[in-house]
């Protein structure tokens, strides 16, 4: 890294005395209370502001709305258009999950399943919400587009048990994925 | 240099290797001198330079039918008549490098050679053959359990061209199709490297494998009315380089990326197969061989490989037992060792026999021995175990230690004991027995015998008749659970490396040994060896065969301590098929 | 002694501490955190309430916020109070009580109202009139840093002792600028009794609003003693004020507990009440240092421009009152100084710990002391006449031009050497 060096600006007399600056402080600080207080914070219609300061009041004012596309709330499993678990198992999201949230037990799919032919899907499939950091590298690293972080941001439980979502909370959240690549078409 | 310039400008290069019956190989511009008749792709590996190869196994004669180890080859012009050849400065022939590519597999190396496994022409022919390799290949890595240890997956990355210009229907092939017992065969992802082919052939001679059709079409089939259900059927799992052959126990178990490899030996009979541990978490998941030439080349049996899943079954015992009124009570690891040593206190020596196991390593013998002679008590004794030796890995001896046993216990019949300790419990002479690891049923005692002595005290692993009747069970550690040494039929002296921790409460059996000798000589805890490091030293001291080793020293590969006149059949044949030129590794 | 003047002893001490002073300090709390809220673009508290909710209203009764700090001191009573075992559980115990104690202990020579007349008795509304008041204060409050130096040397951790070293130093160092600072206040009124002060205060000008009564120029006959003592009365406030900050361990000189350096100062290892007993500690010293600002300086409990007299004499069912008003009027100055102070906490930025030893001794020592002397220049022109006093002025110009050449001087750094 390139060293920068900065010369310290030399300061006048009355810049020594340090009060204009404290008082030039005051004014700044005062600036922002009054135009709190007045409802006219910088961005406060843009974020929906419940009148003082920028700030929305949670529980009766929801982000819901204004949550943008790129959002990452918790991470879901999808079914697609034939109701198919898309998951196949293959671990990889389990492998990269860096605060190790997710666990998984994989299973064979019984052949008297109409999806046999896919052979493998999982039999337990738990995420630790507790564990889990919101970085979507699960839904990066997944070949099946098979998990997808979702908009659901308030995640609560009584107990860590209830922090855990397993297979079928996944799913429920997730829900139906539509016009995802289907792999396992009826050529495959 | 000036000494013997005059000799080194006399003899040229070749002389000098032909004088060793080597002769000198270039490979990618730097000159080797390798032996007569080598392979290229073992000359290449010798180089370190990668030659990537589907059907070339060093145990297993070489068809050249994938060819991805297509290299470029060059030999000195052939002069024309009359005409000398030339040298150069360094006294080599120059190359003439040929137009086509060969396959390093199947061809030999010669004086004057060059290899190029590099450049635009080697680059092209394995990008073209990883292509034509794809064109068929299902694609399913995330569901194929060979991902993540599969050749196909890794030389696509390597060399391959990232996207397919395939536009027709793949061909279908059987999937799922249960080829054997234990093995599970996936046609499409078969890409005909024949290696199971071979290897049921040459080495497990038993060739139940084959292609039918042709082309495209062409698919692995075992043959009609009979199942690959040979004891060395899962080598062919291990050296299929796709996910074609899985094996029903691993399969969809656990991705391999996750695994953990512990270097460690088979103790199932006395081969002492070496074998990598696969875990994650606290328990295995798979045991493959690994590569030893001087005790199982690279292969195991079955039988052995599989047998690790009582490791965490239910009859797994996971802490002390004391009975107490006729049943078994949960106990502290104190309580346990005081009980047993309160209990032998009250016989006299001679009423006591050991009966300790050829399946203990080194160093719990040994402690066993010092255990016996703190006890004051002279009978000790293995329970010999035999079976049927097949003809290649699976040794007669099913102990996998015995010899191990002689050595430590310094006596050439180790269960010479055995049948007085027996007659002395049936007359009612023995009222104490410590039984170590073995269990009674199998050392030939019946359930009334069983049941004579006053007092038995077992280390167990599993819960079964010998634990039922003991009056202290103390759970001891399974084979992956262990560090320590055993000395194989060979008189190879290898090295037990610990995978996983001991289930639950369950302790090295060489500590509860320990425990035992102190608590009898009324030692303090912390008196005895440490680790069992410091066992083996103590051990090596008292034993010709092990002196100067240490437990480090012996290396992943194992030692050599003593001449037992026992050999393995398997590398019998290897070497007879290698000095017939059959195979080059 | 008789039983009724006990009692009233008694109900002036329940009263003006446990009444007025400490219900000052959770809401000095909901202020500093509604304050920085609303300087920050947020909201702040503003949940706490009844919830009527729950008793099937329709809206909560949240009164702004304003049960806040009765949850929060709720919260520590319930937390588990814990105490480290290594930690020297004698004085550990002693320290948090050692700063809270002499806080409050504080209160008792503050004025806080004019009298209350009841049945003809005048009762003056401060619990000791101590002729001493302002020594008392200083005296008493210096023995907070025995609190805050034992609760870092006891808690035997290493941030908390860096924290009480800190505190030690710092408090040692602006006691002498608080106490130097004030000498001028003292000359001018030439009384150490608060409620006098104050008094005179009411009657003739507050000692920086000196516009009524005797200090005004049209009323005094042109003596512009008063005006002129403003100068060094200036001085006297800005040293003063900037002292009781660092005296309080408030922002700019929260060195001692400053979280990122020493997680949480003096008082990491302390959880539950003895955490809230700290916490107390130093909202009380905020307390009392703002009462005395503005007994000092700002006229006290005096509405100002001679209307107090008339506020004293206010009766309500033969009840005089007026004590009752000034209080009401003191309490507001209080609360308007507490919120300048925070106000500083989140205009000012941390000092570096050599600037705030500079600070006090460098700085606000020598500039007190100067201050004295100049202060003792205007209180005695009047007897001296103008040729000593513009002597004097020469020669003070003077000693201060030396002082700062001096420190010029001192604080030349060596060059560092030619690269």
């Amino acid at each position: 890294m390139a060293v920068v060096k900065v010369t310290r600006p030399k300061l006048n007399s009355g810049e020594k005395m340090y009060l204009g600056a404290i008082m030039k402080g005051f004014v700044i600080t005062m600036k922002h209370a009054i135009a709190s207080l007045r409802g006219k914070t910088r961005g406060a219609s843009d974020l929906a502001s419940s009148g003082l300061g920028a700030t929305m009041q949670y529980p009766e004012q929801k982000w819901d709305e204004h949550l943008p596309e790129y959002y990452r709330g918790a991470p879901a499993l999808v079914t697609d258009e034939q109701d198919r678990e898309r998951c196949v198992s293959c671990q990889l999201c389990e492998f990269i999950c860096p605060p190790k949230a997710i666990k998984i037990t994989p299973g064979e799919i019984p052949s008297d399943d109409p999806w046999a032919k896919v052979e493998k899907r999982p039999k337990e499939f738990e995420i630790d919400m507790i564990r889990c950091i919101y970085c979507g590298m699960c839904e990066e690293v997944c070949p099946e587009q098979a998990i997808y972080l979702r908009k659901d941001y308030a995640i609560t439980g009584l107990s860590r048990a209830d922090m855990v979502h397993d297979k079928k909370k996944l799913y429920e959240i997730g829900g139906k994925r539509v016009g995802l690549v289907n792999k396992w078409n009826e050529l495959k | 240099m000036s000494d013997n310039a005059a000799t080194v400008e006399a003899k040229l290069p070749k002389d000098l290797a032909a004088e060793k019956g080597l002769v000198n190989v270039q490979i990618d511009g730097v000159w080797h001198q390798l032996p007569r008749g080598m392979r290229m792709i073992e000359a290449c590996k010798i180089a370190q330079k990668e030659v990537p190869h589907y059907c070339y196994h060093p145990k297993l004669t070489a068809p050249g039918n994938c060819r991805m180890c297509l290299v470029q080859m060059g030999m000195p012009p052939r002069p024309a008549p009359g005409q000398e050849p030339t040298f150069d400065a360094d006294g080599y022939q120059p190359i003439g490098w040929m137009p086509r590519p060969v396959i390093a597999c199947a061809n030999t190396v010669t004086e004057n050679m060059g290899i190029r496994t590099t450049g635009e022409l080697v680059e092209k022919c394995r990008e073209g053959v990883m292509e034509f390799l794809l064109i068929n290949h299902p694609l399913d890595c995330p569901i194929c359990d060979q991902a993540g240890e599969c050749r196909l997956q890794e030389f696509s990355v390597q060399h391959g061209k990232g996207a397919s210009r395939f536009v027709d229907m793949k061909v279908k092939k059987p999937k799922n199709v249960d080829i054997g017992p234990r093995i599970r065969l996936d046609d499409e992802r078969c890409i005909m490297c024949s290696r199971c082919i071979r290897f049921m052939d040459e080495v497990a001679g038993d060739p139940v494998l084959g292609f039918t059709q042709r082309g495209t079409h062409t698919t692995l089939t075992v043959h009609p009315g009979r199942k690959l259900d040979s004891n060395y059927s899962l080598n062919t799992v291990d050296i299929c380089p796709v996910g074609a052959l899985t094996s029903n126990d691993f399969r969809f178990q656990m991705r391999v990326w996750f695994l953990k490899e512990t270097k460690s030996i088979d103790v199932n009979c006395g081969t002492g197969s070496n074998i990598t541990i696969w875990t994650r978490g606290n328990k295995v998941h798979r045991i493959t061989p690994r590569q030893n030439d001087d005790v199982n080349s690279t292969w195991m049996p079955d039988s052995h490989r599989l047998n690790f899943h009582y490791i965490d079954s239910e009859a797994r015992l996971s802490a002390p037992l004391v009975k107490i009124a006729g049943t078994h009570a949960a106990a502290h690891w104190n309580e346990a060792i005081t009980a047993t040593v309160t209990a032998l206190k009250t016989f006299q020596p001679s009423e006591i026999a050991i009966i300790a196991s050829a399946r203990m390593t080194n160093e719990e013998l040994f402690l066993t021995r010092a255990l016996a002679d703190a006890l004051g008590t002279g009978q000790f004794t293995t329970v010999p175990r035999t079976g049927e030796a097949d003809e290649l890995l699976v040794s007669a001896d099913r102990n996998p230690n015995t010899t191990g046993a002689q050595l430590v216990w310094q006596t050439s019949d180790t269960a010479g004991a055995m049948f007085g300790i027996r007659e002395g419990v049936r007359s009612g002479a023995i009222k104490a027995l410590l039984v170590l690891g073995e269990d009674l049923t199998d050392a030939g005692f019946t359930a009334e015998e069983i049941a004579k002595p006053e007092f038995i005290a077992s280390i167990q692993l599993l819960a079964g008749p010998t634990a039922e009747a003991s009056d202290v069970v103390l759970p001891g550690a399974a084979f992956v659970e262990k560090r320590g040494s055993m000395v194989n039929v060979t008189g190879r002296l290898q090295r037990l490396n610990r995978a996983l921790e001991p289930l639950g409460d369950a302790r090295d059996d060489w500590e509860i040994l320990r425990d035992l000798v102190l608590a009898i000589q009324g030692g303090q805890p912390g008196d005895g060896p440490a680790t069992i490091e410091d066992v083996f030293k103590s051990m090596a001291e008292g034993t010709a065969e092990f002196a100067g080793l240490s437990l480090s020293k012996i290396g992943d590969l194992g030692q050599p301590v003593t001449e037992t006149g026992i050999k393995i059949p398997l590398l019998e044949n290897e070497r007879a098929r290698k000095a017939a030129g059959l195979i080059n590794g | 002694m008789d039983l009724a003047t006990l009692l009233i002893i008694l109900a002036k001490v329940i009263g003006l501490t446990f009444m007025v002073v400490l219900p000052l300090v959770p809401i000095s709390v909901y202020f500093e955190r509604r304050f920085s809220a609303i300087i920050q673009d947020r909201v702040g508290p503003n949940r706490v309430g009844v919830p009527l909710t729950l008793l099937g209203a329709k809206k909560d009764f949240s009164f702004f916020g304003l049960i806040q700090p009765m949850a929060d001191g709720l919260k520590l009573f319930l937390k588990e109070d814990f105490t480290p075992s290594h930690v020297r559980k004698a004085f550990y115990w002693l320290a948090p009580a050692l700063t809270v104690v002499p806080s409050l202990v504080t209160v008792c020579v503050v004025p806080f109202g004019s009298d209350l007349v009841v049945n003809g008795e005048h009762h003056k509304l401060v619990i000791a009139d101590l002729d001493v008041g302002p020594l008392f204060i200083f005296a008493i409050s210096s023995l907070t840093v025995y609190g805050i130096t034992l609760a870092g040397w006891s808690s035997n951790s290493k941030f908390p002792f860096i924290g009480g070293v800190r505190s030690t130093a710092q408090m040692i160092s602006y006691e002498i600028a608080l106490g130097l600072s004030i000498v001028p206040v003292l000359l001018y009124y030439g009384d150490l009794n608060l409620s006098n002060i104050v008094q005179k205060q009411a009657d003739n000008g507050w000692l920086l609003l000196p516009l009524w009564g005797a200090s005004a120029p049209w009323n005094n006959g042109g003596d512009y003693t008063a005006w002129l003592f403003w100068i060094p009365a200036m001085i006297a406030f800005v040293i003063f004020t900037t002292s009781v900050f660092a005296e309080t361990n408030r922002m700019p000189f929260d060195l001692p507990e400053c979280e990122t350096e020493l997680v949480g100062g003096y008082h990491t290892e302390y959880s539950s009440m003895k955490f809230a007993m700290f916490f107390m500690g130093e909202y009380a010293a905020m307390v009392i240092g703002s009462a005395l600002v503005v007994t000092l300086f700002l006229g006290g409990w005096s509405l100002g421009f001679g209307i107090d007299a008339a506020i004293s004499d206010v009766t309500v069912f033969g009840v005089g009152i007026g004590g009752l008003i000034h209080m009401a009027i003191f309490m507001a100055k209080v609360v308007a100084f507490i919120l300048f102070f925070i106000l500083v906490r989140w205009t000012v930025p941390r000092f570096r710990y050599d600037q705030l030893m500079r600070l006090g001794w460098v700085i606000f020592f020598e500039a007190a002391l100067i201050n004295v002397f100049l202060a003792a220049l205007v209180v005695a022109a009047p007897q001296y006449g103008p040729a000593i006093t513009v002597g004097g002025l020469i020669v003070l110009a003077i000693v201060t031009g030396a002082l700062v050449w001096v420190l010029k001087v001192s604080e030349r750094k060596a060059l560092p050497a030619a690269a």
